[in-house]
């Protein structure tokens, strides 16, 4: 059975929902070691501890590793990764900016954003924007593996009862240094793991408009919102509210896309949603393609209605 | 200070990609093709930076087929200074790309290295975190601001949640990001006088690196198809199936 080090995604108080899919994956692998890494990690790892599914827990506390710096976190991995068969990150912005880093260090490819595992070295993965699945199988000796969050069931956050040690820890790199960070204060739900997601486009005409459409709406379904890039582009929201390739992939219970047109870059975030929803006033618009339920109009006076009306 | 781009030749990012009826892979016999537009980012902003008087000299690099020669040309035409093609009609895995860009690298010195985030064919995003670690310098990766500050740059990054700032030891490698800028149109005089810009060939044997794949691709399908969706006429009837889905 193979032995699996899982990458722990936290905020330094709260271990994220993504690493709950992860470990999922990680799980159908081989036996799992969860790392926990940062400054003042103690909570973190305890809560890492009671993911069902986790044998063991590493903590390697160190202000070198409070912001997950790459040029600190990868040799750590890279290191740990000698008594290990894979290391799995989930497909978070995190993930994404230290596993390929991991993978240069050990000389191995990486397989970024997997769909499913279909074998001890065989995966499913998105390529061309999700409009076709590769199978791959690797043939270098160790894995280094991404996981879409949306793809694999969360592990149970409790239940579980893995043994916690602490991991020495390397050397600041001195390469980079972490200046601060803006993080866009939401009481909504997160975008990523939203059961019901509202998503405005292009059509919504500026900020204000979108505020004034898209919040009511969202705040009625208690659905996190979310934007198409030319809504993001054009300033209604900031970037982290994009969903499509590059920005996030997701897949609510409910997608409503609002004055969203379809393009094969904003599907390729969305287009595993359970239903999917769009009103548009074009009816032509590729969106109706995979929408299950369609509603063909001006969004200026319908989502005001349907606003009403729930 | 030199800049090293480099920029990869994909499917356009309007094309409907298709898959091949035998599972070999997409189909991309008479598609067309162009510079992926994550690089055409990051070559904007070698050029703004060369604007600037931060950077001095700007060498394209394209890992491909010979038609990749184009994709560079374009590089040229929007203000690159000179460009090199390491010429190979095999599948090429980032991290033999990023052996090449290391190799080149070694050679040429460069100040940054700025690549796009991810290619838009195999989405894979990791080239540029590759590149930095086997150079064993630092990584700005989903740029959307850079500014240089003397031997550091300072990037301001999109990570989940919002934006954060780093600062990185030069020298450095940057990812772009879509929001990094809006890239340029190449004018036609511009056009004519990338043609006559240097553009050395090369192959991988060159820079001593194996390309062999890592990863073997057992089969490329097409992803699960939706069922057809309804219509509804009015409000009252989405409401009302918004109620069947448990919702309101």
């Amino acid at each position: 059975m193979a032995n699996v080090l899982v990458w722990v995604e936290h905020d330094g108080a709260v271990v994220k929902d993504a690493t709950l899919s992860a470990v999922t994956a990680a799980a159908a692998l081989g036996d799992v070691t969860a790392l926990v890494a940062g400054a003042g990690v103690d909570g973190v790892a305890a809560a890492a501890a009671q993911i069902a599914g986790v044998s063991k827990v590493l903590t390697a506390d160190d202000a070198a590793y409070a912001n997950a710096l790459a040029e600190n976190v990868a040799p750590l991995i890279a290191g740990l990764l000698a008594g290990y068969d894979a290391f799995v990150a989930p497909a978070t912005t995190t993930g994404k900016n230290v596993a390929p880093r991991v993978a240069a260090l050990l000389d191995v490819a990486q397989i970024s954003d997997i769909l499913s595992v279909e074998g001890p070295k065989t995966f499913t993965r998105p390529i061309y924007a999700g409009n076709a699945i590769a199978t791959v199988e690797s043939t270098d000796a160790k894995l280094v593996i991404t996981v879409r969050g949306t793809a694999f069931a969360k592990a149970e956050a409790t239940g579980g009862s893995a043994a916690v040690e602490a991991i020495a820890a390397g050397a600041d790199s001195g390469l980079s240094t972490f200046l601060g960070s803006e993080i866009a204060k939401s009481e909504r739900p997160e975008l990523t793991s939203a059961k019901i997601i509202v998503s405005g486009g292009r059509a919504l005409k500026d900020a204000d408009t979108f505020a004034a459409t898209i919040t009511p709406l969202a705040d009625k379904l208690g659905a996190a919102i979310g934007a198409s890039r030319a809504a993001v582009d054009a300033g209604y929201v900031p970037n982290d509210y994009q969903v499509g390739q590059t920005g996030k992939i997701v897949a609510p219970e409910i997608y409503v896309a609002v004055g969203i047109s379809g393009a094969i870059q904003h599907l390729a975030g969305m287009k595993d949603s359970k239903t999917i929803i769009a009103i548009n006033k074009d009816e032509d618009a590729p969106i109706f393609q995979v929408a299950d339920i369609g509603l063909v109009g001006d969004l200026f006076t319908l989502v005001p209605e349907l606003t009403g009306k729930l | 200070m030199k800049a090293l781009v480099t920029v990869k030749r994909v499917i356009d990012y309007n094309v409907k990609p298709r898959v091949k009826a035998d599972g070999t892979g997409v189909d991309l016999a008479n598609v067309k093709m162009s510079m992926n537009p994550f690089d055409e980012i990051a070559v904007e902003e070698a050029i703004r930076l060369k604007e600037k008087g931060v950077v001095t000299e700007i060498v394209a690099v394209s890992v491909g087929p010979q038609k990749a020669q184009e994709t560079l040309r374009t590089a040229l035409a929007m203000g690159a200074d000179r460009a090199i093609l390491v010429l190979t009609d095999d599948e090429v895995e980032p991290l033999a790309v990023a052996k090449i860009v290391k190799a080149i690298a070694d050679e040429e010195q460069p100040g940054l290295i700025i690549t796009g985030k991810q290619a838009i064919d195999d989405d894979s995003n990791q080239t540029g975190q590759m590149i930095a670690a086997l150079l064993g310098r630092p990584q700005g990766t989903f740029a959307n601001e850079i500014s240089v500050d003397g031997d550091s740059v300072i990037v301001k990054r999109e990570v989940d949640g919002g934006l954060e700032t780093v600062k990185l030891a030069l020298p450095a490698i940057i990812t772009a990001d879509l929001r990094l800028n809006e890239p340029r149109y190449a004018s036609l005089p511009n056009i004519m006088k990338a043609k006559s810009k240097p553009l050395a060939n090369k192959t991988p044997a060159d820079y001593g690196v194996d390309t062999t794949t890592r990863l073997k691709t057992l089969k490329v399908s097409e992803p699960p198809v939706r069922s057809a969706g309804i219509k509804v006429p009015d409000v009252d009837t989405l409401v009302a199936k918004l109620k069947e889905l448990g919702v309101a």
